[in-house]
């Protein structure tokens, strides 16, 4: 795919959190505080950066904690940074009404991290289908079998540097 | 002398049946491989991604505006409700602000397309249960409906009417006499389809207690929409973050108690209720005034990344959209309702009857353009 760069750096849009989104941000790094956690805000989200190993440690902390209470998995997604590859996961709490994004960085040659399907029964097919387009492995998963492609499909299309075959009208 | 006792003679092996891709009844291309003991299910296998087109992967290739055609073939029953999400996703990262007659077109919309996608579940969720005329009058219903989307936004389905910004054009002259009319008759036909099939004796009996799942492990496999709602969890994005115009409408919550095959039915047809307040409000309210606030054809939206929720008809949707300054957006990840919702089907189906799998996956109103993407 060509990228067409422009000149100048695009502009960073704005950070515009709501009340429940200032709160959590004020919380989170005192109860995060041992994980040494980068703590951020895009658009509408407070987002916390965490090291790959600490993922489930984490999650169990903020789905456990009275004051989050995460107990909902409501996206799990990978992003191809193309030096990195970015394991995103949305978190929202069905009591509290807030949510957060979590985010772990994993090198995309050897792209691995544990599973949080013990936490999230519903991370079981998020985990699978980002195997599958972005060969991410999850350790720990029950279940590693291909979802969306077909078994013995070659290389990982979700990722940037995939290069579409050229398939041969027959 | 013949020994006809069989006792201890019969195998009583486990055997696999193969349940789709090809079956009217998983409503798409759908398989499930189940491991049965007579009847019941011991185990079973769902296999997706049939219809596997890439839609995320092919958004990183297209200019913002077009796009929005690819969300319409991912839920292709509420097509209206798929392309506002893309388009608020972009407007929330841009700050773009949106005329006030265009959201309630949106809004009016939007709930006209719920009313829609829930009929047709209602007629096909009777099939599935083995009644053969409910979808024939929600069929007649659902019909008029798409008719007027086609007025409005020229196509009976994949609209492409709600745009970045804004909706493509505003409604005909006649827009508020013609809902008037129509939502007369659908609230006629729907209390039909209701007394026709809701509390029908073989009904009741086909779904009361068919698949029953508790709100705990419900929110564990992050169901939505109307499934999760059936356990009485009164979870709903227009009125927890409510977007758009939802703020300034009075409509109820309908919730289930046992989260049941049935409840899961009956939640849908009390929302389309609802669904018609919501018109009723919005046409009383509707001002006048322009449908789009102009902007380029080229968009870049700045750099940083957004995630917006919506209600749609099959639970909450939610788009993931990253930016990097460039025409094309850097990635694109939704959240498909029908995708969590399915994923329970494990958990629903463990000891159940082959008859019953049917219903309960039925009962869950999937669109497997949606689930595979």
């Amino acid at each position: 795919m060509v990228e067409r760069h422009r000149r100048e750096e695009a502009p960073q849009a704005p950070v515009d959190l709501d009340d429940k989104g200032r709160a959590l941000e004020l919380l989170l790094p005192g109860i995060l505080a041992e994980f040494q956690p980068e703590i951020g805000a895009t658009v509408n989200l407070v987002s916390v950066t965490v090291k790959s190993q600490d993922v489930p440690s984490v999650c169990r902390l903020v789905k456990e904690d009275p004051r989050l209470s995460f107990n909902f998995l409501m996206c799990l997604c990978v992003v191809d940074y193309e030096e990195h590859l970015q394991v995103v996961y949305h978190l929202y709490s069905t009591d509290m009404k807030h949510m957060m994004v979590l985010k772990a960085n994993v090198s995309p040659e050897e792209p691995s991290l544990p599973s949080v399907t013990s936490l999230w029964t519903g991370a079981d097919w998020y985990e699978r289908e980002s195997h599958d387009l972005f060969g991410v492995v999850f350790e720990g998963h029950p279940n590693m079998a291909p979802l969306l492609l077909y078994e013995g499909f070659e290389g990982f299309p979700g990722r940037r540097n995939y290069e579409m075959p050229e398939y041969k009208e027959w | 002398m013949v020994d006809l006792s069989t006792e201890g003679q019969l195998d009583t092996v486990q055997m696999m049946v193969n349940m789709g891709p090809q079956h009217p009844s998983t409503h798409g291309v759908f398989r499930m491989v189940l491991w049965v003991d007579g009847e019941r299910i011991v185990d079973l296998e769902p296999h997706i991604g049939y219809l596997h087109r890439g839609s995320e992967k092919l958004c990183e290739g297209e200019l913002y505006v077009q796009i929005v055609t690819l969300f319409d073939r991912m839920d292709y029953i509420s097509n209206l409700n798929n392309e506002m999400i893309f388009c608020r996703a972009v407007e929330r990262l841009m700050g773009l602000a949106v005329p006030e007659r265009a959201e309630y077109i949106r809004v009016i919309l939007c709930e006209l397309n719920r009313v829609a996608s829930h009929l047709l579940f209602c007629g096909t969720f009777g099939i599935d249960a083995g009644a053969m005329t409910p979808i024939m009058y929600a069929f007649r219903d659902r019909e008029k409906i798409q008719s007027m989307f086609e007025a409005v936004t020229g196509a009976r389905m994949m609209h492409n009417y709600i745009r970045i910004g804004g909706v493509k054009g505003d409604v005909p002259d006649d827009f508020s006499q013609r809902m008037g009319a129509l939502l007369k008759v659908l609230r006629q036909g729907i209390n039909e389809t209701d007394k026709l099939l809701s509390f029908s004796e073989i009904f009741l009996a086909r779904t009361k207690g068919i698949g029953v799942i508790d709100a705990e492990t419900a929110i564990a496999y992050g169901m939505s929409g109307p499934s999760l709602r059936a356990c009485g969890v009164p979870m709903d994005v227009r009125k927890d973050e409510p977007y758009s115009v939802y703020d300034r409408f009075d409509f109820g919550i309908p919730i289930g108690e046992k989260g049941d095959s049935w409840d899961r039915y009956y939640v849908r047809v009390e929302e389309m209720r609802q669904s018609m307040r919501i018109i009723e409000q919005a046409l009383e309210q509707m001002p006048d005034g322009p449908t789009i606030t102009p902007s380029r054809l080229v968009l870049r939206p700045p750099q940083g990344e957004v995630y917006v929720r919506g209600e749609n008809p099959r639970g909450e949707i939610g788009v993931y959209l990253v930016s990097n300054g460039a025409d094309k957006p850097y990635r694109v990840k939704v959240r498909p309702p029908s995708f969590c919702n399915l994923m329970a089907i494990k958990e629903l189906l463990k000891d159940t009857y082959i008859a019953d799998a049917v219903v309960i996956l039925g009962s869950l109103d999937i669109v497997l353009g949606e689930v595979d993407r």
